[in-house]
């Protein structure tokens, strides 16, 4: 779970993440006395459909402002390290 | 001043008895002075504050009208873009992270010719609801400084509560707006889900969030939701409509109006202080013609489960992004992903921590339908019972937080702090729109209310908001630290 | 034993909007690194996407185009991971619910036609490009990106594992390559990367009905590379059973180098996408009126065209498979017909002259200096006889050069057939004067001496008399001598 959310921790951090995560967890459990066999899961708090913008260029960013932030840049790209 | 509203000030500025910049130059001396004790600001933009005070005498000077908002000193939550400003979120992963855009409802604060003295404290990320989660220190609450404000938008409520700011932009995922208006003896207001749009809002739960404002009376509350509300095509999720003026809805005459009250927002875990300011206002109510109707909305139990469940489930998918590849904090690695892992690792705090891990874990393989698809379904539920109780009253009355502002360290575990949350939650989960108004004391401390109301029932909440708050005049007092 | 290989595409082609998907930059290829991108695209903390509607259009065309069902209610889903070329370390694609399922597309190989059944096709966003400091990922000290590509709408199209060669991998792509632009929805350029191929390949003995284990071959940029990977992959895996040993599920890489596929090092964790819904898009409703209105844009698609070509023009099916497998040269084609010219004809010369300049050019058809209207010009002085068809080579490649009319280039280099009897016949005679041993070849009964004859006529008129006049008059001439 750490490697998927591209985290790491101490051992002490640890533990107390676990503990803590167990605990809520063990609390949802309550959610199983809940019969959902024919409910439709609700994903947005207020229903709406086919909301679409026209395609219609708009003005972009220029590279200075595209990199303005940039912890690290070259030549007008971001800059990472090596990718394994 | 002692009552310092927008309202009251608009008066003033266009009576000509005060002017934008002695106005702008006042608050900012009385925020400087009480920024030591307080902690609401993250950061300030007194030159920008100035300038547009200026333009807005010049507007006076020059006669034309001026909009209710305009040359009132205000503050913005630090999760909210304003361009060329530092945006934080108050986690070191955007300590120098500068917007190149604004919000939507910076732009359209700017057509009011709103004027705001800076940025205000949160919990990182707005996880969190005592701003003691912020990579920058706690804001304090000015009615006790030995109480946290609430949160996530403690350092909005604790500025307009200490008179550090006249109005202040606050979000709300789970309560983030209500409980530390409630807290800090404030009215808060979080608006339908869609009502306000969320562009240039920093997501933390994108189908929960909505912006809303922290003010001293529902007067206030109509005047900042009538200019930051209205359809944005660039939020998919924002609701089409006509704009409204809210201010219409400020009437005293509740005569029929049906108030649901149910137990289930009335439970074990609400102090009796609480419960007691809550009936005695429900007699109010009352006496004025209004209808108590006991309603029932059987999920509300299961809220917590299922926001903590949803919640960080988004959560962790919208913080992938702060990787230290495009922008914010950067922590050196060998290789990409030892880049990745130190970055995040350093540069969020732990319970954003917590929150990205529980997402994570709730939306993964074989855990994915035990937990973030049965919350899915029983959030359904939970609809489907306010739908139900909205059939039966106008408005629904529950507590804004189990009791009054409580102290710094008072919660060590996660899970009894979540458990707090039981009264806000579930209005995000269903997307209903609540405001908290001051109740009464407890202790010297504000009590809060919510009054709930259905999707788009905007109005209705602030009638009767406003109709309680005009007959209760010493609830609305200034916190201690307010004196100017 | 004899194997077989199970071949499934998974295709993606980008889209021919003139934004992106989810925001409004626009789409171009080969602009300035890092220019084409604004708060959304970059992915920048608090920005919101708003589905671009053309995107919608073209993936319900699309669908229609490949038989396939449109879901009338359809949604967006996040699909997690981290990589440096995503901004947000997630892709908005389509998980459950994509918008078209359940197609199909026929091919046909070497006369064997077949069914590849579509499993679905769904709308997503593309990644943006890294550029590798060093000679490959793997020993860079470090990575640029661009995000001017992130953003892009792509349509990926899975199949069935329905193809059972390479070439019938080929056929596939082809025929979907056609189907797409027919749609006028990509441009798909393999070298640029509009249209990108992974191919899912099994092998399993002939006759066998269980399915082995696939691998799947990403990196593959040309249809050379699709036919020759996939070969490869196949003989690879057959080789491998045939040896006794068994088949690894990975992933590899196509080296088109070496000609070889290249296991690609497992990931450290399980790919788990983490897929759910995407709160900040709604999902969408289709009518069946929105799906007539597009399905009545549809244009004649390349099979149908085929058969109107056999049909009404008389062509041979593997000519009119050529001239429909490229929307451009088909439209070109019925623009030549348009204009005056055989059907027959002008099928003859863009297989033949018009396609090898084109290759030589390395030039589309879309970019091909000759109009339809001027080829129509030059087969009509074919067929009146003004030039003959080996003068229309000749005038054809100066056509090709220089952009003027074959009537121009006709008359400036007087090139005009010589038809004229009287004059043919008095060079005739020179001629049959100078070569006495011809004609006494003729008379022992060599045939071929007329053909010699001819060819000192054609010299002499450099190549401009009308050969069949000049065989009349020959034959007339020397059997009367």
């Amino acid at each position: 779970m750490a490697l998927l959310s591209r985290l790491a921790f101490d051992p002490e951090e640890l533990e107390e993440m676990k503990a803590s995560m167990n605990s809520i967890l063990t609390y949802m459990d309550e959610l199983n006395q809940y019969d959902t066999a024919d409910v439709q899961p609700m994903v947005h708090a207020v229903e709406q459909y086919n909301v679409m913008r026209e395609d219609v260029p708009h003005t972009s960013f220029t590279n200075e402002e595209a990199l303005m932030n940039a912890p690290e840049k070259e030549n007008g790209y971001f800059k990472v390290p090596k990718i394994i | 001043m002692s009552q310092i509203t927008i309202h009251d000030l608009h008066d003033k500025l266009t009576a000509k008895e005060i002017s934008a910049v002695e106005l702008t130059k006042q608050m900012i001396a009385h925020r400087d002075a009480a920024e030591g004790e307080i902690h609401a600001y993250l950061s300030v933009s007194d030159e920008a504050a100035l300038a547009r005070a200026a333009a807005v005498d010049a507007r006076i000077a020059a006669g034309e009208a001026i909009s209710d908002m305009a040359g009132i000193p205000g503050a913005v939550k630090d999760n909210i873009c304003i361009k060329g400003e530092t945006c934080t979120a108050a986690s070191r992963m955007l300590e120098h992270w500068v917007a190149p855009y604004n919000a939507t409802v910076i732009e359209k604060l700017e057509a009011e010719d709103y004027i705001s003295l800076g940025k205000t404290n949160l919990d990182e990320f707005a996880m969190g609801s005592s701003t003691e989660n912020s990579y920058f220190g706690p804001s304090r609450n000015p009615w006790d400084t030995e109480c946290v404000p609430g949160g996530s938008s403690g350092g909005s409520a604790a500025a307009v509560a200490a008179n550090e700011a006249v109005w202040a932009l606050g979000s709300d995922t789970g309560g983030s707006i209500r409980q530390p208006a409630s807290f800090c003896g404030l009215v808060g207001l979080k608006p339908t889900y869609g009502l306000v749009s969320r562009y240039g809002l920093l997501a933390f739960a994108s189908s929960l969030d909505q912006i809303g404002p922290i003010v001293k009376d529902v007067t206030d509350a109509a005047i900042v939701l009538n200019a930051i509300a209205g359809h944005d095509p660039r939020d998919s999720t924002s609701i089409p409509m006509e704009k409204k003026d809210y201010k219409k809805a400020l009437k005293t005459d509740v005569k029929g109006l049906r108030i649901g009250v149910p137990d289930e927002f009335f439970g074990p875990g609400i102090k009796e202080e609480t419960k007691a300011a809550i009936q005695s206002a429900l007699k109010f109510y009352e006496g004025e013609g209004a209808e108590i109707v006991p309603v029932s909305i059987p999920h509300i139990k299961s809220g917590v489960s299922v926001y903590y469940i949803i919640a960080p489930a988004e959560a962790s998918s919208n913080l992938a992004r702060y990787d230290g590849v495009g922008f914010g904090f950067r922590m050196p690695g060998e290789d990409i992903v030892d880049m990745y892992i130190k970055t995040r690792s350093a540069g969020f705090g732990k319970e954003v921590k917590r929150r990205i891990m529980l997402g994570n874990y709730v939306l993964s393989a074989g855990y994915y339908d035990a937990y973030y698809l049965k919350a899915l379904k029983v959030r359904k539920l939970l609809k489907e019972d306010f739908d139900q109780a909205f059939a039966k009253c106008d408005v629904i009355a529950a507590p804004s937080a189990s009791g009054a502002a409580f102290k710094f360290g008072a919660f060590s575990d996660p899970l009894s702090l979540y458990m707090e949350d039981i009264c806000t939650v579930p209005v995000n989960l269903v997307g209903a729109p609540s405001i908290s108004i001051p109740v009464g004391f407890h202790d010297g401390m504000p009590l809060g209310m919510q009054l709930i109301g259905p999707t788009l029932g905007e109005e209705r909440i602030l009638n009767a908001a406003y109709a309680f708050e005009q007959a209760h005049p010493e609830y609305t007092k200034t916190a201690p630290k307010g004196d100017m | 034993m004899k194997y077989e290989a199970v071949i499934g595409l998974e295709v993606h082609t980008e889209l021919r909007t003139a934004t992106k998907i989810f925001c409004s930059c626009k789409t171009s290829f080969g602009a300035e690194p890092n220019t084409n991108v604004c708060p959304v695209c970059l992915g920048l903390p608090g920005v919101l996407p708003v589905l671009n509607k053309k995107v919608l259009e073209f993936a319900v065309r699309t669908g229609l185009a490949l038989n396939c069902e449109i879901s009338r209610y359809s949604k967006f889903d996040r699909k997690n991971y981290y990589y440096p070329d995503l901004p947000k370390n997630f892709q908005t694609s389509q998980y459950d619910l994509p918008i078209c399922e359940h197609g199909h597309l026929d091919i046909e190989v070497d006369g064997k036609k077949s069914t590849v059944r579509i499993t679905r096709a769904h709308m997503e966003e593309d990644a943006g490009k890294l550029v590798h400091h060093g000679t490959s990922i793997t020993d860079s000290d470090y990575s640029l990106v661009d995000y001017n590509r992130t953003g892009t709408p792509l349509l990926e199209i899975v199949s069935e594992p329905d193809i059972r060669s390479a070439k019938e991998a080929v056929a596939y792509m082809e025929k979907l390559r056609a189907i797409l632009q027919y749609c006028g929805v990509s441009d798909c350029k393999m070298e640029e990367g509009s249209l990108r191929c992974d191919a899912n390949v099994s092998v399993r003995p002939v006759g066998q009905k269980e399915l082995g284990t696939k691998t799947e071959i990403k990196n593959i940029n040309s249809f050379r590379g699709v036919e020759r990977a996939i070969e490869y992959e196949a003989m690879r895996q057959a080789q491998l059973l045939e040896d006794g040993g068994t088949v690894v599920q990975e992933t590899r890489t196509w080296d088109e180098k070496e000609g070889v596929t290249k296991s690609m090092r497992k990931k450290e964790e399980a790919n788990d996408y983490r897929y759910f819904p995407e709160p900040d898009l709604v999902p969408f409703t289709v009518s069946d009126e929105y799906i007539e209105e597009i399905r009545k844009t549809l244009p004649e698609l390349p099979d149908a065209r085929k058969a109107r070509y056999m049909k009404s023009y008389g062509l041979a099916a593997y000519d009119a498979d050529y001239l429909t497998n490229d929307k451009d040269r088909a439209d070109y084609f019925e623009a030549m017909v348009a204009a005056g010219a055989e059907p027959k004809e002008a099928a003859n010369w863009l297989m033949g002259d018009f396609a090898k300049l084109l290759s030589r050019d390395n030039l589309e058809m879309k970019a091909a200096p000759v109009q339809a209207a001027a080829m129509a010009d030059l087969l009509k002085l074919i067929a009146k006889g003004t030039i003959s068809g080996k003068i229309a080579k000749q005038v054809f490649s100066e056509m090709w050069t220089s952009g003027k009319t074959p009537e121009t280039i006709v008359k400036e280099k007087g090139l005009v057939q010589i038809s004229d009897t009287g004059a043919l016949e008095e060079l005739a005679d020179r001629i049959i004067a100078a070569n006495p041993q011809s004609v006494a070849d003729f008379k022992a009964g060599k045939k071929k001496a007329v053909g010699f004859l001819m060819g000192q006529i054609m010299k002499e008129t450099k190549g401009k008399a009308n050969p069949q006049i000049v065989n009349g008059i020959l034959t007339k001439k020397l059997s009367e001598q």
